[in-house]
């Protein structure tokens, strides 16, 4: 018995690219994370206002992508493992998706801001943003490699970034009911906070994708607190 | 006692053509009311094991079985055992729709002409008909040929000629694999209405088939003594979506075979 070499050929190269693609699209979202939270610190609402129109790119990428896995499960009728990665990029293209309108949230808070400093310095906020993208950027890599242990760990590592979320929820709350005129701006690095928080649990769906694509068991590691 | 959960049971068996062994080791279990399908590439045994199932290989010269075939914890080839017994109550559809030359109503009536049926014969082809969904098809032309219907009624009308015997278990080689898709669609809907009453297994190359009608699936493959043998018997869903053995994945993902 031997294995076939060519009659799949096309539809694995279509596999291969779908994957390759994901990861492009996933750069574009951590170009988008980091340049949201440098625009955010810089307080240059110009650089704001491209992160949030570049999101165009990423949904337009995002949309692409689904299409062309509802292609392959239209004409391919894949099964067993190949069913088992196109349903898992089918799915981190939507959590990727949505990371990328976190930042652009980031990116129109930060407008929203105007010409208003922050109210207080950017120290654990670009610390979360740190950790969330080191998951996200994991996550992939478990993806890469079908690792379903570097998985596990971005999902635990998801309780730093819900730590240090907490202090900085708990510091801004302490300032507004010190001075009631501060809450705007609080609440400014509030939303932000909250969108970084949001990044690292989609960052651990894509992690719990990785193992249903390695395992073919489906289920949640982690539920968040928020 | 036998096990209730088990209609067929087969255990090391083999089946040889002569000086060929055409299947080996195995080791198998098929439920009741449910569909199993049997899938695997050309020359894996999926026929010969279906066959053996109701003696069906007897009709081979030079066929023989060995090791343990079950119905119901009673050896299918003790010498004691009627393989017209066993066949009418393990009937069996082919890949070709096979009716008689007779009339709609004689191909149905046939079988229990022959076991010398005393009952209404007029009820029970209706309820053979109705059962296989082709009653409302054919109800006012019983007394036309078998062999005027659609490619998909003769099938169904074999349907029908196999459950008027009152079978418990209905063998389907390939079923529908000489049908269009509509036709198909309406065999494998007949299956799963069937599959509340009767116990099914089928042979099929369709994978997609396989995993649209059938709740446990048997893959099997050949090594290089061409020998047939079982590799993953699973249900349907994990098979499908996670089968455990490499050659199962290769064969399902249209890889090798």
């Amino acid at each position: 018995m031997k294995m076939k070499a060519t009659t799949r050929a096309s539809f694995d190269r279509h596999l291969q690219d779908l994957q390759d693609d994901l990861l492009v699209l996933a750069k574009l979202v951590e170009t988008a994370i980091s340049r949201s939270l440098q625009a955010l610190k810089d307080r240059d609402l110009e650089a704001s206002s491209q992160v949030v129109k570049d999101d165009d790119v990423i949904d337009k990428m995002r949309f692409e992508l689904e299409d062309r896995c509802i292609e392959l499960i239209a004409t391919q009728q894949p099964l067993a493992g190949d069913l088992r990665i196109v349903i898992t990029v089918l799915h981190i293209a939507v959590e990727l998706e949505r990371i990328g309108d976190y930042a652009e949230g980031i990116g129109k808070i930060s407008l929203m801001m105007g010409d208003q400093p922050p109210l207080k310095p950017l120290i654990d906020i670009p610390r979360m943003a740190d950790k969330a993208t080191v998951m996200l950027s994991d996550s992939l890599d478990a993806l890469v490699k079908r690792d379903s242990d570097m998985a596990l760990r971005v999902i635990g590592a998801d309780d730093e970034v819900d730590a240090l979320y907490d202090q900085v929820y708990r510091e801004l709350l302490l300032m507004m009911i010190q001075d009631p005129k501060a809450i705007e701006r609080a609440t400014y690095l509030l939303w932000t906070a909250h969108d970084i928080e949001r990044m690292a649990d989609r960052a651990t769906n894509i992690a719990e994708r990785v193992i249903y694509l390695v395992t073919g068991k489906m289920a949640e590691y982690k539920s968040s607190n928020y | 006692m036998a096990d209730q959960n088990v209609v067929l049971s087969a255990k090391d068996m083999e089946v040889w053509y002569g000086a060929f062994r055409a299947i080996k080791d195995v080791n198998l279990q098929i439920k009741p009311n449910q569909i199993t399908a049997l899938i695997g590439p050309s020359g894996s045994g999926k026929s010969t094991l279906l066959r053996s199932f109701n003696r069906m290989n007897d009709l081979i010269p030079g066929a023989r079985v060995t090791g343990e075939l079950l119905f119901h914890g009673q050896d299918l080839y003790q010498s004691a055992m009627d393989p017209t017994e066993i066949r009418s109550r393990i009937g069996m559809v082919f890949q070709k729709p096979n009716p008689f030359p007779k009339s709609i109503f004689d191909n149905v009536a046939f079988g229990l002409r022959v076991n010398g049926y005393k009952g209404d014969m007029n009820e029970a082809v209706e309820q053979s008909l109705r059962q296989a969904a082709l009653w409302d098809e054919v109800k006012d032309r019983l007394n036309k040929s078998g062999l005027a219907l659609s490619g998909g009624q003769q099938q169904r009308l074999c349907i029908a000629r196999a459950l008027a015997v009152e079978p418990e278990v209905i063998l389907m080689d390939e079923p529908a694999s000489a049908l269009d898709p509509i036709a198909t669609l309406a065999i494998e809907e007949l299956m799963r209405d069937l599959s509340t009453r009767y116990t099914i297994v089928v042979v099929t190359h369709n994978m997609q088939q396989a995993a649209r009608v059938s709740d446990e699936t048997v893959f099997l493959t050949m090594d290089d003594d061409r020998a047939g043998h079982v590799v993953e018997v699973g249900a349907t869903h994990d098979i499908f979506t996670n089968p455990k053995n490499e050659r199962t994945e290769a064969y399902i993902t249209g890889r090798f075979g």
